[in-house]
């Protein structure tokens, strides 16, 4: 199956885990416990998400921590972006017309 | 204008819609005549720099419909989109369907609401919400910017996951 930042994300619930750990690094067991929820059934979602490289277990002392890796998330911020400044263009180009009617406007008032 | 207003675009993870969102400093009677007529049209909504739009077809009356070619300036090719206008009521609402005539299938329509809100001051909000057949429709509307190449977007976008999984 294939494993991308966009299925990762689809989920609210990865979307909760990732809000959840963007906040601070949290071993297992505390991920589970925040959502009321066994580490059994919890553990499918981190399984992709670590998969999809969106979270890194990262040992430290006796203890694990899952820590969100920025990169990932950001490339899923920077999808959008060409598609935005495309209509930001277009809109900046509106502006120059818009104002044009209204001085029309203005005009025909007085 | 000592500010541009920003151009919001929101794509949840998952859906079938997104929403685009931009405030201008003028009444909506106004903006949505540069919405309504032809020759305004063709000034604006070509895109980006160099690419110019032409309309075929424009009627902007419920049950009409449109067609519009947009071309680069140098590049013999051509893109096309058409639809039908469902609603064309002034100053607040435009809902029609939108198809891109160079997708590799036929009857990917999207659903076009554009709604023009009253601000203070003169202003407007227009929020234009765009529904999807599919995640996958939408996503690569958006992967494609559109008309900057649709015909190649679902390869681009494999490229972005290929990176995303490596």
């Amino acid at each position: 199956m294939r494993r991308d930042v966009f299925q990762a994300i689809a989920d609210p619930t990865r979307r909760d885990i990732i809000g959840l750990i963007a906040k601070k690094p949290m071993t297992p067991n505390a991920v589970a416990e925040s959502f009321g929820v066994s580490r059994q059934a919890i553990s499918k979602h981190m399984q992709i998400l670590l998969e999809c490289g969106l979270l890194h277990l990262n040992p430290q002392g006796r203890e694990r921590y899952y820590t969100v890796q920025p990169k990932k998330l950001a490339e899923v911020a920077d999808w959008i972006e060409p598609f935005r400044k495309m209509w930001e263009e277009r809109f900046d180009k509106l502006d120059n017309i818009i104002n044009t009617l209204k001085n029309e406007h203005h005009g025909n008032q007085k | 204008m000592a500010t541009r207003n920003e151009t919001k675009i929101i794509v949840e993870p998952g859906k079938q819609e997104l929403f685009i969102i931009r405030e201008f400093e003028a009444p909506r009677e106004i903006v949505f005549r540069a919405f309504s007529e032809e020759d305004l049209l063709t000034q604006w909504a070509g895109g980006p720099n160099d690419m110019t739009v032409r309309y075929e077809k424009f009627e902007p009356f419920a049950g009409g419909s449109y067609r519009f070619i947009n071309t680069i300036p140098g590049n013999p090719m051509e893109f096309a989109f058409h639809g039908v206008c469902h609603e064309h009521t002034a100053p607040e609402r435009i809902i029609q369907t939108f198809e891109f005539e160079g997708l590799p299938e036929k009857g990917h329509v999207i659903l076009e609401t554009s709604r023009f809100e009253d601000l203070p001051d003169g202003r407007t909000r227009l929020t234009v919400q765009s529904v999807f057949q599919s995640v996958a429709d939408r996503d690569g509307m958006v992967q494609s910017g559109m008309e900057r190449g649709v015909v190649d977007s679902y390869a681009r976008l494999d490229e972005l996951l290929e990176k995303a999984v490596a």
